[in-house]
């Protein structure tokens, strides 16, 4: 059975219509990656599986359960988790305490200490713990934001552009962190335009254009692909007409 | 031995300023000194105070919802009205014998808190938020203190209670205890303010318990992100509304204790001017902690009371300049600012700023 799955899924606002009868198959175990040029409607897909928007038509399965209808809240407690595209973190409120509010209801009040140790240990930020969160470098942010996601022991991660703003190096060490996590058995569906990164993590990569599955296989597969890169360049003949809604990505 | 430890540290946490054995000797000390304070006063002057003690209930209620959850209510002082004049109509009906009073006053609190309820239902699971929470919650004291005002006919009443339209309710007994050989009732005087006192460090010390607890930590989860607090897996409207359920339960203590001091609860209890003032309390004290809202209520209610003495009008300015000054110089509160340069020298890490003032 699939981890996740969309059939059909359709998103209009207005005239736009941004998710194009898209079907996305995530096995479990993969690390798969969203890709596609500005508009391309991969944020809008991410809000979708995730719930804050509700799809025009078209069903989203999460572990072979329908989840189409469900609140956001109901599908992170179904064991899917995120990680925004800006920091999305309680800045006044310390490191260690932006881990507590998510753990807390995860692990008995004895052990929650310990393992609040243990994974600001995983993120490097055990030297930073009483640090007001709003205080961090943008790459810590990002790292303890993936640390909260990660502390819900998720079946599926989502990662929105995990590694924007971040150094090459920062870069690097996070796709170690997602291959790491994908080792313990994670399976991770991240959108993402750096390629190195995409190369470094992907098992599989989907192509997004104007709202529709525009190519999907390995990553190799993808590379070779010269559809791709001509959309990449702006060589293709249609005109970019679905443009994200507010809070889209950027390049 | 074990046990009190353990309930220390409930108390202690993130959430509150106040910690370590310093501030609970403090804590110890100011509590020691209001507990001898009617020794050195008389029962009358005694009898004011417990005036300010009254309005603190709601400043803490509101300090809850608005400092620790980040949700503006404009309109605590519906909930004070609606407690008050439920006191006054339960019990002019029912009387004051075998210690009516007190579950007058638990009925009370809970019509209010019931209320509360119901509109923060609509509200919260509306999704309303920011400045619009602000409005309605106003519009709906504004509409009750309406409403309230042009009951004056004889036929606006409730048993025996007449509402009597702009003038108020009045009248009604004052909290009263069994007891055997006659009741006591609680005047203004020094029993109620030892009753009031006790129902106080309950009150706070119980919050300090919620704010610490994991629903503290998600409360303020909430005001700093609420989108990433319900993708953390939290209905964060349940907290939103269990929060603005217990905001509101304490500020219908406090109208129930008022109408109780005065014996009488008027319109104006919910009108604009009214509804203004806890915002000034708090915003001033320091919105996001129980002791510096605590602290604040007190010392914005002696300035008022002492300016009072002046002309009204003149003191409502005050407070407005008060409000204008917090904002402009110190966005977190005057008394939080003070707490904050009072405790900088011990303070090990004075590194760390306040991001996201507002």
């Amino acid at each position: 059975m699939p981890m996740l799955q969309t059939i059909g899924l359709n998103k209009r606002f207005g005239g736009l219509h941004v998710t194009n009868n898209v079907d996305l198959t995530l096995q479990a175990g993969e690390v798969h990656c969203l890709i596609g040029p500005n508009g391309a409607g991969k944020s809008t897909l991410f809000r979708l599986i995730l719930g804050e928007h509700l799809p025009s038509s078209g069903a989203i399965l999460f572990g072979g359960e329908d989840i189409t209808s469900l609140k956001p809240f109901q599908r992170i407690r179904r064991g899917m988790s995120v990680k925004f595209q800006v920091p999305g973190i309680f800045k006044a409120l310390s490191v260690r305490q932006n881990l507590e509010i998510a753990m807390q209801h995860h692990y008995p009040p004895a052990a929650l200490g310990e393992e609040i140790d243990k994974l600001l240990a995983f993120l490097n930020l055990t030297a930073d713990a009483k640090r007001l969160a709003g205080n961090l470098s943008h790459g810590q942010k990002q790292w303890l934001e993936i640390g909260m996601a990660v502390s819900l022991k998720p079946r599926l991660l989502l990662l929105d552009e995990p590694t924007a703003g971040m150094s090459p190096e920062e870069t690097h060490a996070t796709g170690e962190m997602v291959k790491r996590l994908n080792a313990q058995g994670m399976t991770v569906l991240a959108v993402e335009h750096d390629m190195a990164f995409v190369r470094q993590v992907a098992q599989q990569v989907t192509v997004l254009h104007l709202g529709k599955v525009f190519a999907q296989g390995s990553i190799d597969e993808i590379v070779a692909n010269e559809d791709v890169a001509a959309i990449y360049l702006g060589q293709t003949t249609a005109h970019e007409t679905a443009h994200e809604p507010a809070g889209g990505p950027h390049a | 031995m074990n046990a009190l430890s353990r309930f220390f540290a409930r108390l202690e946490g993130p959430q509150t300023l106040g910690r370590g054995p310093g501030f609970w000797i403090g804590f110890l000390i100011v509590l020691a000194g209001a507990c001898a304070y009617p020794l050195f006063s008389d029962g009358y002057t005694v009898g004011n105070t417990v005036y300010f003690f009254t309005w603190i209930f709601m400043a803490l209620g509101l300090s809850l919802i608005w400092g620790y959850g980040g949700a503006l209510s404009f309109g605590q002082t519906a909930f004070f009205g609606i407690a008050g004049y439920a006191y006054g109509i339960l019990t002019i009906n029912f009387g004051a014998a075998y210690g009516f009073t007190f579950v007058a006053l638990l009925f009370a609190v809970a019509i209010a808190a019931l209320f509360a309820a119901l509109l923060g239902y609509f509200l919260f699971f509306g999704r309303i938020s920011g400045v619009f929470l602000g409005i309605v919650t106003l519009s709906v004291t504004l509409v009750l203190e309406r409403f309230m005002a042009q009951t004056a006919g004889p036929e606006w009443k409730i048993g025996a209670a007449r509402l009597n339209g702009f003038n108020g309710m009045s009248n009604m007994p004052p909290l009263t205890v069994p007891w055997p050989g006659g009741d006591i009732v609680l005047f203004p005087d020094v029993q109620l303010y030892y009753v009031v006192l006790g129902m106080l460090v309950l009150v706070y010390l119980g919050l300090r318990i919620l704010v610490n607890s994991p629903f503290g930590n998600v409360l303020v989860a909430i005001r700093e992100n609420p989108e990433r607090a319900e993708m953390l897996g939290y209905d964060i409207r349940k907290y939103q509304l269990g929060t603005f359920v217990i905001g509101a339960a304490l500020a219908g203590l406090s109208g129930v204790l008022y109408t109780s001091w005065g014996q009488y609860i008027t319109p104006s209890s919910m009108g604009m001017t009214a509804a203004a003032l806890p915002i000034v309390w708090v915003a001033v004290g320091g919105r996001s902690d129980l002791t510096t809202t605590l602290v604040g209520t007190i010392t914005v209610l002696a300035v008022f009371q002492a300016l009072t003495i002046h002309g009204s009008q003149y003191a409502l300015v005050v407070m407005g300049v008060m409000l204008v000054l917090t904002v402009l110089l110190a966005p977190r509160g005057l008394i939080y600012a003070l707490a904050r340069l009072l405790a900088r020298p011990f303070s090990k890490r004075a590194s760390n700023g306040q991001p996201g003032d507002a």
